[in-house]
């Protein structure tokens, strides 16, 4: 009875990394629970080819839900066949990952199959054989110890909290054909990409965030440098004070009115780290701060601090990560 | 734009303000009550907001603004009807509601059954327990379309067409009403009470009704404080820093 699903996410028949973690995380429950991992992953035609690799992450079988309507994701249709996959077979867990999809999906799945739901989990534990979840609550000023009084429990990964784990043997995929819910009320119309960069803040592995120091949006370019020299996975933050500005979208906001962030490295440029920019962030990894004030909150929670002016500090710091990173 | 009458409903919580200091003793499994002030919950005034917008462009159009908590909560109701909702509800418990957002989600699905208001607005989390799950439930539970995460829309003729956040971009898409709306910030920052809408807001109705709230099935065992972070190092000052912290990133914290 200690079976695990993982829901794991794809994007145009790829596996996304947050999918990798999701089932990394779901097999070493399933392990301590004394059964094993399942993923389910939901498509078009042509997405089970790569499903399989899941299996690297310790799926032991995948289901493929393939059907041209399940191409794109129409909540509605996907809670329904995840709800079913779920069914009554009896999982002890299901896990979700906390991005946009999975903070969406997971409500719904929990409303359709009565289980109560964990969000944006970032440690998970066993207690007398059942999960016990760890998740921040008031903004990260608190960690509430959670457990769930029946069973499936149904919980959501903040990305990037517990890490992936893909040395093992490919994983059996077996084929799932769910009932399609025909008529649902909503209609996906338009979907218009982001300006800039490809990596979404909320998971990202590395975040270059800018506050009220960097002066104005012309600025911009000495962050974009920065991200650039970092690599791919790299994203670009703001604080709530340049969102407020219009220099940068919403979409970038870090803290309790933007996205909450677990990357390995978090760069607070010019931002002074008030509480509800640290609700945000304050479970990265490693953080950096620079700041010309030595005074500011920031340095407080920082791994590392340099205290001066952004507009020096930066290109510096650019060229010294190009560099490294060309050395290999 | 065409014209529009609708009743709305904003569900909206009670939570402690962003800034308070939380405190608790040791295991303890809520937080202590004194010293803190309480707010609407930061997204649920966008909600109102986008309520009080939409009504303002229609005529006949009722904003509803509604809560489960306990009788405190009428406080954070008159706040609403001060910024300009027409009318109340209170969905009375006795003691607090809990973090199991599925059992919430119930009673307010309960009392929105029999209700006719054509949108339910919610925020996309409470600043509470951060649990973001309450709107997509209550939408699921009375089998309502819902889209979660929206920054603006506008509603015509029977259908709303909503903007939404995803990974990578904005997604468009419309609902037939009546539909279930979360929103995050976007174009609706709540506006301040006028002194009118202060005094305006004692007279307007407020309804109060016993919840029937199921009990929590997620069980909060402790709060613990965050594991204090290791004391931070100030490198030094200026560009002259930079080789240090670079050799740190890399040889101390492993990152790069
Ligand atoms: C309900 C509520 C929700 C909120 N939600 C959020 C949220 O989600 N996210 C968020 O970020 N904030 C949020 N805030 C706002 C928050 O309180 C702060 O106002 C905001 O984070 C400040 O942004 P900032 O650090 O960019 O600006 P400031 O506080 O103005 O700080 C600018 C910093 O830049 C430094 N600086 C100036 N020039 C330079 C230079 N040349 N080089 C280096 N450093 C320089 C200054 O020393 C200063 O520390 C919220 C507030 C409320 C009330
Ligand atoms: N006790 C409550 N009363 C009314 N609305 C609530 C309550 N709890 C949550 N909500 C609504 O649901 C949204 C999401 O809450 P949550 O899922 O708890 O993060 C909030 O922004 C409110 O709009």
């Amino acid at each position: 009875m200690g079976e695990v699903l993982a829901i794991a996410e794809q994007k145009d028949g790829k596996i996304r990394p947050v999918a990798n973690e999701v089932v990394t995380a779901a097999a070493v429950l399933a392990k301590g629970l004394g059964g094993s991992a399942h993923a389910l992953v939901l498509g078009g035609t042509g997405v089970g080819e790569r499903a399989g690799d899941l299996g690297n992450f310790g799926a032991e079988v995948v289901h493929v839900a393939e059907d041209p309507a399940l191409e794109s994701c129409v909540p509605e249709i996907y809670a329904a066949v995840i709800a079913e996959a779920v069914g009554s077979r009896g999982y002890a867990a299901v896990l979700f990952s906390a991005t946009s999809l999975g903070k969406d999906l997971a409500p719904r799945v929990a409303a359709l199959i009565d289980a109560p739901l964990a969000s944006d989990v970032t440690r998970l534990e066993i207690e007398s054989g059942r999960p016990v979840a760890v998740r921040p609550v008031y903004g990260g000023k608190a960690l509430a110890r959670i457990g769930f009084e029946t069973s499936p429990a149904v919980l959501s990964l903040r990305p990037n909290a517990f890490g992936t784990n893909g040395s093992r043997a490919a994983g059996r995929t077996e084929p799932f054909t769910p009932v399609i819910p025909d008529a649902v009320g909503t209609r996906i119309v338009d979907f218009q990409a982001a300006e800039t960069g490809s990596v979404d803040v909320a998971e990202a592995g590395i975040i270059v965030s800018g506050g009220r120091g960097m002066k104005g949006p012309e600025h911009w370019h000495l962050l974009e440098e920065l991200r650039d020299a970092l690599g791919p996975g790299t994203a670009l933050g703001a604080s709530r004070a340049v969102v407020d500005a219009g220099w940068r979208s919403h979409g970038e906001q870090v803290g309790q009115t933007g996205k909450t962030v677990a990357p390995k490295l978090y760069f607070a440029v010019g931002i002074s780290g008030a509480v509800q920019h640290l609700a945000g962030m304050r479970t990265s990894q490693t953080i950096v701060a620079i700041n010309k004030d030595p005074d500011a909150p920031i340095f407080a929670l920082a791994d590392y601090g340099i205290v001066g002016d952004a507009f020096e500090i930066l290109p510096r710091l650019s060229a010294e990560i190009s560099a490294l990173r060309s050395e290999g | 734009m065409e014209y529009v009458s609708l009743d709305i409903i904003v569900c909206l919580k009670r939570v402690p303000d962003t800034e308070t200091r939380v405190r608790f003793s040791d295991g303890a499994t809520a937080i202590e009550p004194e010293g803190v002030k309480y707010i609407v919950s930061p997204y649920d005034e966008f909600a109102l907001e986008a309520a009080l917008r939409t009504t303002e462009a229609g005529e006949e159009g009722q904003v509803t603004v509604m809560t489960l908590g306990n009788e405190d909560s009428q406080e954070t109701l008159r706040v609403a009807l001060a910024a300009g909702a027409d009318q109340a509800v209170l969905l009375r418990v006795q003691g607090s509601v809990t973090m199991d957002g599925l059992a919430t989600a119930k009673a307010l699905a309960a009392e929105l059954e029999t209700r006719e208001d054509q949108l339910v607005l919610f925020g996309v989390k409470a600043a509470d327990d951060d649990q973001q799950q309450v709107g997509p439930m209550v939408a699921t539970l009375l089998g309502r379309p819902c889209a979660s995460n929206v920054t603006s829309f506008e509603v015509n003729g029977g259908v709303i067409r909503c903007n939404r956040g995803v990974e990578g971009g904005t997604e468009v898409v419309e609902m037939d009403l009546p539909a279930v709306v979360t929103l995050t910030k976007g174009a609706f920052e709540l506006r301040y009470p006028s002194l009118k809408g202060i005094m305006a807001a004692k007279r307007k109705p407020l309804d109060v009704k016993d919840a029937d709230l199921p009990a929590s099935r997620l069980v909060v065992q402790r709060l613990d404080y965050p594991p204090e972070r290791a004391e931070g190092r100030i490198l030094g000052e200026g560009a002259e820093a930079v080789p240090e912290l670079v050799r740190l990133l890399r040889d101390e914290a492993n990152v790069l």
